[in-house]
């Protein structure tokens, strides 16, 4: 049998989103805490998040892992340059802090019923209308 | 306490952090891909057929699984946070609450500020900046950076790219200044 449909990305983007909510990672005041260093919960998340994620990454290389459809699973390097990162980054990070939400929890949020980010949700869509129209002004 | 009272409460960090992580071996495992959420919005672009060569592929093939997810993260949205909600007000730090009262954004019980994040706060000058300007850098930002912090700061830092720890000390950096710059001038201001 083939193997099922797409609808395993959205089973594990339903486990996400419920996982964002109940770590409050979706919650702007969790956000102004980290960014004034007045909690540790933030660091404990995104740290403990990327401990897990490095191990089961470096586990699945090294015994040699496929993904059930067969796909070998590699890193595929960014590519090289800086400027693109530190830039993109510095604006980015802007953005998180004003709206409190990532791209995750602002699909959460509207899932949860905060209509306000709807509208979050809809700049970041022009936003990104709007670097793909620049992308080739901008260093990178 | 049961079990419906573990699952609505708020989870510790050492729980939600590794559940969090959890997601990249899932994802490479059972879906044959990197983690990452913010080529959704570009996905959204090149299915609206936006006239720029950046846009110019086939969104709904090469992107709609990436869509699903994002879906499937707002149904996580109504569950975590609706239909098994905690019945709780949220806490925060005493010392950020302190200083968010200083600049007149009350701790409201809520994950946001009633006060900003509502249609009558987007009518003010600091609710417009945090929705409308505060999105549109995500947006933006995330596209030059080529990642957000689930493509660069989970899965990019978990390969040790690095690329994504100059972006995620851009990240970092950002989120200071806003912070502890525009903030203050937005909320505090004459």
């Amino acid at each position: 049998m083939a193997i099922p449909t797409d609808a395993r990305f959205l089973a594990i983007g339903v486990y996400f989103g419920f996982v964002l909510m109940k770590g409050e990672v979706v919650s702007w005041y969790r956000i102004q805490e980290m960014f004034r260093f007045d909690s540790f919960h933030m660091y404990g998340v995104i740290g403990t998040a990327v401990l897990v994620a490095a191990i089961a990454v470096w586990a699945l290389r090294r015994f040699g892992a496929r993904s059930v459809d067969g796909r070998p699973i590699v890193t595929e390097p960014m590519p090289g340059g800086w400027r693109r990162y530190a830039g993109g980054g510095l604006l980015f990070g802007v953005g998180w802090a004003l709206t409190g939400a990532c791209p995750g929890p602002i699909a959460a949020l509207v899932g949860a019923g905060l209509w306000p980010f709807t509208v979050v949700f809809a700049s970041a869509w022009l936003g990104t209308l709007c670097y793909g129209l620049l992308e080739t002004r901008l260093p990178h | 306490m049961d079990l419906l009272d573990l699952l609505r409460g708020p989870w510790p960090w050492f729980v939600a952090g590794p559940a969090i992580g959890l997601v990249v071996p899932i994802l490479l495992v059972f879906g044959g891909r990197r983690f990452g959420l913010s080529s959704s919005y570009r996905h959204l672009c090149a299915i609206a057929n936006v006239p720029a060569s950046y846009f110019r592929y086939d969104g709904r093939r090469q992107g709609g699984w990436n869509l699903l997810l994002v879906a499937g993260i707002a149904i996580g949205g109504l569950l975590g946070g609706v239909v098994l909600g905690d019945p709780e007000p949220l806490r925060v730090a005493e010392a950020t609450a302190r200083a968010l009262e200083a600049l007149g954004v009350s701790v409201d019980g809520g994950f946001v500020p009633a006060s900003i994040f509502s249609w009558e706060g987007l009518g003010t000058p600091a609710g417009f900046v945090a929705v409308v300007v505060g999105g549109f850098l995500v947006g933006f930002g995330a596209r030059w950076a080529k990642g957000c912090t689930s493509g660069h700061a989970i899965m990019g830092l978990a390969e040790l790219q690095p690329a994504s720890a100059i972006a995620v000390a851009g990240f970092f950096a950002g989120g200071l200044a806003a912070t502890h710059l525009l903030w203050p001038a937005l909320l505090g201001g004459p």
